[in-house]
């Protein structure tokens, strides 16, 4: 039984070696993984050997036709959006499109950078990234530019200089939270009371959409917290902080949660607490994202307000590569999503359908 | 023998010494403790804590409100989780961390089937009971794939069920197609919110009938006696005629019913799934709870009311907290604190130390006499 778990473990030793042999000639700096370095010298050479043979051939087709891609997203099952957002980038980074493409889907920011180091090693064309958080970011940045594989940030930014990328399509943060907070001033409340439910710390969703009402909340003196909570973007956390908000008495007319799902949750303890919110309601509610089931909670009049975030960037992250492919530099460096606000006033069916995921 | 009877007789001598010496050993102490320090906390801030109104909810229903029932009501996926958890630690010596996991899976199968497939749905599409029964069975064979592992290949309960840990979320996303189903029947919802015409929370019911469901086969089988002995010595159960492989087993298959019917009470709460948010870290809660409830974590002997109660604390401990408006990421670092000041109690070192302080006032007195 030994010997044989023995034996195992040397031949996936080998074949691991084996895939490492054809990388090695490409790897340039001190990145190499610990694999590399502990290969013993007599297994180099035939690594090295099998090198201008073995792993070109079936590389050399794979390359000339296929543009391959590495694409780092966040969890598909975190939200509707990342659902919709996830869908549309795999539908489009196919075989039939012409590419080769490696997902890969975490919303720890730490496992997020290490498998891009890991692409960038690979040798990908392209590495996609969607980055769940905005720091920490600089070395595999640095270390693509060396590599020669470009980057292309969708849906989210991260703070590095514009250099860095060859173009990003993302979704305009703080525009999006402070037209959802331009929009909430409009409404001419005597006094602003917010429960405001923030996202997953730290990402660029949270930061442009908590900046922008932080900064009206320090401005005007009518503008209060009543609390300002993270649920990391989950609908039980949402409805929990809410409940105790009511539980402790405190008065609050505005739920400013910064996705529908938590919006959902925090109506879901004002709907037990037989708290009416929405068009006509006491309370303003508003979410953001493109939920269908969210928009159509604007169009009852549930909900007052939806900022839409737009999943959809898989098709021109798809033109930029084509374009670069063929030597085209893109005519702007960061693409915004279009986007807009809806309220419960001027929301049409119309836009449900366009809109809706 | 003798002499554990002659102890309590010379303590007696002292009886506020033996009162206390009794109290502290008792099981049930540290989470009664626990408890009774919060709501004292509670009285002394802000007694308006416990204060419960009647409300009337969007439906027209009266109500009831406050912080105490959404301590009772929150509380309901853990204390039922804790019960399944308690039994698992008791016979197998470790813990199921792939119960959060394993909830959402539950919670998938169960909307797939009220959805009937569809991303939403505003009827249901198949009966409650149905789905629910569909639910507790997925759950039960999850079980027993754990159980497996534990029991017949004999592989650490926290890496065995590492597995269903790190693969179930993505499992409960592949049951929909990836999808986030939503349903918006008033009749599914009852279980995770009010029944009409009924003030009290449903899921409080639901947690009664589950604890008085496990008092009752506590109490009329050998479920406690056999789960036991198979935690203190397997070998010597299985010398009795028991086969603790078998009833390991079991455990895993019991916490999984336990699972699928929390993670109904989730689901029920929204309508919706969030998978790889549903019940996140709730594993860690539901083997605190154990561990609050004076169950030794290494298995063998239990007590259920303990951990029930263990869970109790620990939402009271968080409901508290946001109360306070301590955010909701420093939550973690609070029970943390918790877990520390369990630990360091309960270490044979600083046992052995607290016994010491109590002995030496009365030794020296021996001694001078």
């Amino acid at each position: 039984m030994k010997k044989f778990l023995a034996m195992i473990l040397s031949l996936a030793m080998v074949l691991a070696l084996a895939a490492c042999g054809g990388n090695n000639e490409q790897k340039t700096n001190d990145d190499q993984t610990p694999a590399d370095t502990q290969q013993p010298a007599d297994d180099q050479q035939p690594a090295d050997t099998n090198e201008p043979s073995e792993p070109s051939e079936p590389a050399e087709p794979a390359s000339g036709e296929l543009i391959t891609v590495g694409i780092i997203n966040n969890d598909p099952n975190e939200s509707g959006y990342r659902t919709a957002n996830d869908a549309a980038m795999r539908a489009t980074f196919t075989e039939e499109n012409g590419y080769k493409a490696i997902f890969y889907n975490n919303n720890d920011a730490a496992q997020q950078i290490a498998t891009a180091q890991q692409m960038v090693q690979d040798e990908v064309d392209f590495l996609l990234l969607s980055p769940a958080s905005t720091t920490g970011w600089d070395t595999v940045l640095q270390d693509a530019q060396t590599a020669g594989t470009q980057v292309i940030l969708f849906d989210r930014k991260l703070e590095a200089d514009e250099s860095m990328y060859a173009a990003a399509v993302v979704s305009d943060m703080p525009a999006e939270g402070k037209t959802a907070v331009d929009w909430l001033a409009a409404q001419n409340l005597d006094e602003y009371n917010i429960i405001h439910i923030q996202g997953h710390m730290g990402s660029d969703a949270q930061l442009g959409r908590t900046g922008a009402l932080d900064e009206k909340v320090n401005a005007e003196a009518n503008w209060n917290y009543v609390t300002q909570q993270t649920a990391d973007w989950d609908e039980a956390t949402a409805r929990t902080i809410t409940q105790s908000v009511i539980d402790s008495g405190k008065p609050f007319n505005v739920i400013y949660a910064e996705n529908n799902g938590m919006a959902r949750g925090a109506v879901a303890a004002l709907d037990a607490n037989g708290i009416t919110h929405g068009k006509d309601g006491d309370v303003i509610v508003m979410g953001f994202d493109s939920d269908k089931w969210a928009f159509e909670a604007v169009l009852e009049g549930s909900w007052n307000y939806m900022g839409l975030c737009n999943p959809l960037q898989a098709d021109t992250v798809d033109g930029i590569i084509k374009d670069l492919v063929a030597g085209k530099t893109p005519a702007q460096k960061i693409i915004y999503t279009p986007e807009q606000g809806f309220d419960c006033d001027t929301l049409t069916q119309a836009d449900v359908d366009t809109y809706g995921t | 023998m003798a002499t554990p009877v002659k102890e309590p007789k010379t303590a007696v001598r002292r009886p506020d010494e033996s009162l206390l010496k009794r109290l502290t050993r008792h099981q049930l102490f540290i989470p009664l403790a626990a408890l009774a320090l919060l709501v004292l906390f509670n009285l002394i801030a802000d007694p308006t804590f416990f204060a419960v109104t009647v409300k009337e909810n969007s439906l027209g229903n009266p109500v009831l409100s406050g912080n105490i029932i959404s301590v009772l009501d929150n509380a309901s996926e853990l204390v039922i989780l804790a019960i399944g958890m308690t039994l698992v630690t008791a016979s197998s010596g470790g813990q199921d961390i792939s119960v959060g996991a394993a909830m959402a899976i539950a919670g998938s199968v169960i909307l797939r089937l009220v959805c009937g497939g569809q991303v939403s749905a505003d009827v249901m599409q198949t009966p409650l009971v149905l789905a629910l029964l569909a639910g507790i069975l997925v759950s039960m064979v999850f079980g027993a794939f754990n159980g497996a592992l534990v029991a017949y290949f004999k592989i650490q309960p926290m890496v065995a069920t590492l597995i269903l840990f790190t693969a179930g979320r993505s499992i409960a996303a592949w049951i929909n197609n990836n999808q986030l189903p939503i349903i918006n029947d008033l009749g599914f919802k009852y279980a995770g919110t009010f029944l009409p015409g009924i003030p009290v929370p449903t899921p409080i019911f639901i947690t009664l009938l589950v604890v008085l469901i496990f008092w009752l086969a506590l109490k009329f089988t050998n479920l406690g006696l056999y789960t036991q002995s198979v935690g203190i010595n397997a070998n010597s159960s299985r010398l009795n005629g028991l086969d603790p492989k078998l009833i390991k087993l079991m455990t895993y298959v019991i916490l999984g019913v336990c699972v699928a019917v929390a993670g109904f009470v989730r689901v029920s709460r929204s309508g919706s799934i969030n998978y790889s948010r549903i019940a996140e870290n709730i594993e860690m809660d539901a083997i605190l709870a154990v561990a609050l409830g004076g169950n030794a974590l290494s298995g063998g002997k239990f007590n259920i009311y303990g951990s029930i109660l263990g869970a109790y604390v620990i939402q009271f401990l968080t409901t508290t907290l946001y109360k306070y408006e301590v955010p909701s990421t420093a939550l973690p670092a609070y029970k943390a604190v918790v877990v520390i000041l369990l630990v360091v109690l309960s270490a044979p070192v600083v046992q052995e130390k607290l016994a010491g302080i109590k002995k030496a006032p009365a030794k020296t007195a021996k001694e001078v006499s």
